[in-house]
């Protein structure tokens, strides 16, 4: 019993510690806010989904034309307009782009 | 030491609760180091809950039954291994499983998650709420540390669960029921965080297709110790504790197709996040059936200490996850459209229709028999021939989809095109089919379709295998581009052989029962099983009567089989003790019960001949090398994936 007490009691005051390290480490914060992504990172994030989107579709239609899903005619109808939206996530990804839209995000 | 397992739970509910409220008020207020100390929280609440699941394992090592579950679980006579797996052999040993896998596998995925520090603030209460409940039950409700004057012996362990598929299958359903916690919080905590992004997908795929595989493997582990076990004759039954895996694993399954779309097309977010919490809730749904007692007796349920508490608690996170999705409606709407009905995304809706449906109907069976009982105050139950319709009219579309699926491109695909690629998959479909009823397996409708659609979906993967090598140059290269289709097209073809060794197991067949003499024979679908003798023999803690039985086809012999029983003296109880013969020639089994050994020696003789059932374990095999090339990580993809977060890192 007494074992049992003493180990719990030690579990309890390694638990606390743990609880507590983020403030044992930093008693006084220079900044303690929590991260938060803004309206120019979730842009940013959003124009790298639809980049990769894109880009997937092309690599898919590539392959599905390659191996005989997609007949010649749709093809050709089809990779244009997803070159076209590639292209465009990949624009507006450049580092001009962006600080367009920083602007754009912080007016004045 | 059950003070210290005790001290230990305190300490897990303390440290989830203060994960719950003090991670909501940081993630709340925007607070980074109160966030992280709820992330700690969680983590250190694994430790304490290790520790409280060792002293339990120690107290069932020694057989200590002055705590009251070893005395109920175990005995002195019980072998070792099964004592240690007496842990999940009862409700609140399995109900410290539960948070033991829970709070192992929240810490390991918010340390691999850190950095998505916005996520992760409303991913750890989400976490912490679900921990709360388990530590509260394990605290308040149930706990596995109450004590007693020892008595002398135990209760011992149901003889049914002596078995070594007991000592992997409910742990691995554990890990498949907790694992679907992981995506659940995720996407709780981005929908939380009001983010929209796929962040929580990415962080949450390999978690999902674990969990996903854990169930998949575990319900088969389960079907194999119910068939070699159990003594019936068959490996799944429509029980109600089985269907409670098989539910998450359908919505799973969905989920893991219809996020697919949402990855590639910016698609079915409502119904993706839908689908997960289904799925979570689905798995908790499943755990109080299996713990309750509820389906055990009907009428124990108002009894049970946990029942309530579990339906209560699986109406709370119905109610939230409900509502929060109802509340980012507006976040959750798609730019993107359907642009064809017949494109691949066509054909994973329609998949995923099919399993919903098929998981809704399984659960309306399931819970028919409480309502009834709730609001008649008699038991009506549905039985095999419901759930069997409905496998016939979900799964065997489910099945040609399987194999209509890989042959349609994304986007869009003209009926030519079409025609191009189903022409030898179809023809062979047909052939297959025609090959068949020649050889009279048209006796059995769904079994023919069964092996029809099987043979459509194969020659369907094996094109897709031939076309995309023919395409890249190399299967190496062409697996290694895309790991998850080509491991999702192995577990199709696992999904096959399942389907073969259904179809042909339960639609074709024979089943003889007699009563013999020594020295009398019976035949059963060519075989010819002759009873020689009985034999006696002592195990570690039964005794074992078993007759010796020679099977022979034609005029070989080919083996010799113990079908019999076993008297368990302390548990008072008897098992089946079955006798199986695996013949290579036929991948199936000559499966023999004995139904009663009379005093003088007259042996009631069940024989049932099983053909192709070995290939519904074979594909537990293939399954789980398909989830494992699905799972295994694409380095091209990791950079990628990388590339896209590295500039936000929240």
């Amino acid at each position: 019993m007494t074992l049992a007490l003493v180990l719990g009691a030690a579990l309890a005051v390694l638990a606390v510690l743990a609880v507590a390290r983020p403030f044992l480490r930093e008693p006084v914060a220079a900044s303690d806010a929590l991260d938060e992504p803004g309206e120019l990172e979730r842009r940013r994030l959003s124009l790298a989904e639809e980049r990769d989107r894109a880009l997937f579709a092309l690599k898919e239609l590539e392959f599905d034309h390659r191996t005989g899903k997609i007949s010649d005619d749709d093809y050709r109808r089809l990779v244009g307009p997803l070159r076209r939206r590639a292209a465009d996530a990949l624009r507006a990804l450049e580092p001009r782009a962006e600080a367009r839209h920083a602007r754009i995000a912080r007016p004045g | 030491m059950a003070a210290l397992g005790r001290a230990a739970l305190i300490l897990s509910f303390g440290l989830v609760a203060y994960a719950l409220v003090g991670g909501s008020f940081a993630a709340w207020k925007r607070k980074r180091r109160l966030a992280l100390s709820a992330q700690n929280a969680l983590v250190a609440s694994f430790a304490t809950t290790l520790v409280a699941a060792l002293v339990l394992w120690s107290a069932l090592a020694r057989r200590d039954l002055s705590f009251v579950y070893v005395a109920q679980h175990t005995s002195h006579s019980l072998p070792l291994g099964y004592a240690l797996s007496a842990f999940w052999g009862g409700q609140e040993g399995s109900l410290l499983l539960w948070l033991l896998v829970l709070t192992g596998y929240a810490s390991l995925a918010v340390w691999l998650n850190r950095r998505s520090r916005d996520l992760i603030a409303w991913t750890v209460p989400v976490l912490g709420g679900i921990a709360v409940f388990f530590a509260f039950m394990l605290c308040f409700v149930s706990s596995p540390f109450k004590t007693a004057a020892a008595p002398a012996d135990g209760a011992g362990m149901v003889p049914s669960l002596q078995n070594p598929y007991m000592l992997a299958h409910p742990p691995m359903l554990y890990l498949g029921y907790v694992g679907l916690t992981i995506p659940f919080a995720f996407a709780m905590g981005a929908l939380l965080a009001k983010r929209t992004d796929e962040r929580w997908i990415v962080a949450t795929r390999r978690w999902t297709l674990a969990a996903w595989a854990f169930l998949g493997v575990g319900q088969l582990l389960g079907a194999h110790w119910a068939y070699v076990e159990i003594g019936w004759g068959g490996y799944y039954a429509w029980d109600p504790v089985e269907n409670a895996a098989l539910m998450p694993w359908l919505a799973s399954t969905a989920f893991l197709h219809s996020v697919m779309i949402q990855e590639k097309r910016g698609m079915l977010k409502v119904w993706n996040v839908t689908l997960v919490a289904l799925a979570f809730c689905l798995s908790l749904f499943g755990t109080f059936l299996t713990r309750s007692g509820v389906v055990n007796s009907i009428h124990s349920f108002s009894q049970s200490p946990i029942g309530g508490w579990f339906l209560g608690f699986i109406a709370v996170v119905t109610v939230f996850s409900v509502a929060l999705i109802y509340i980012r409606l507006p976040l959750l709407r798609a730019r993107t459209h359907l642009e064809s009905l017949v494109s691949r995304e066509a054909t994973f809706l329609y998949n995923n229709l099919l399993l919903v449906a098929l998981a809704l109907t399984i659960l309306w069976g399931v819970v028919y028999p409480l309502l009834t009982q709730a609001v008649n105050g008699t038991t009506r139950s549905v039985s095999k021939p419901y759930y069997d319709f409905f496998l016939h009219t979900f799964g065997l579309p489910l099945l040609l989809l399987m194999g209509i699926g890989p042959l349609v491109a994304w986007r869009r695909a003209s009926l030519r095109a079409l025609g191009k690629t189903f022409v030898i998959p179809a023809a062979f479909a047909v052939v297959t089919g025609g090959a068949l009823i020649g050889l009279g397996f048209g006796s059995s409708l769904p079994g023919l379709l069964a092996y029809t659609f099987s043979s459509f979906v194969a020659a369907s993967i094996v094109l897709e295998f031939v076309r995309g090598r023919r395409a890249t140059g190399s299967i190496v290269r062409l697996v290694g581009r895309n790991r998850r289709r080509y491991g999702g097209y192995v577990v199709h073809a696992a999904v096959v052989l399942l389907a073969i060794g259904i179809a042909g197991s339960s639609a074709y067949q024979t089943v003889r029962e007699r009563s013999l003499q020594p020295g009398q024979s019976m035949e059963a679908a060519g075989y010819t099983l002759t009873y020689e003798s009985l034999q006696n023999r002592q195990l570690q803690n039964a005794q074992q009567t078993s007759a010796v039985v020679e099977v022979s086809r034609g005029s070989s012999h080919v083996a010799t089989l113990h079908p019999g029983k076993s008297w368990f003296p302390v548990e008072q109880s008897a098992s089946n003790d079955v006798s199986i013969y695996h013949d290579p020639r036929n991948l199936g089994d000559v499966y023999t019960i004995a139904d009663g050994i009379s005093k003088k020696g007259t042996l009631d003789l069940k024989v049932l001949v099983k053909p192709l059932v070995n290939l519904v374990w074979a594909a537990g095999f293939l399954f789980v090398f398909g989830a494992l090339v699905a799972m295994w990580p694409d380095a091209v993809e990791q950079r990628r994936l990388a590339d896209r977060y590295a500039a936000v890192p929240v």
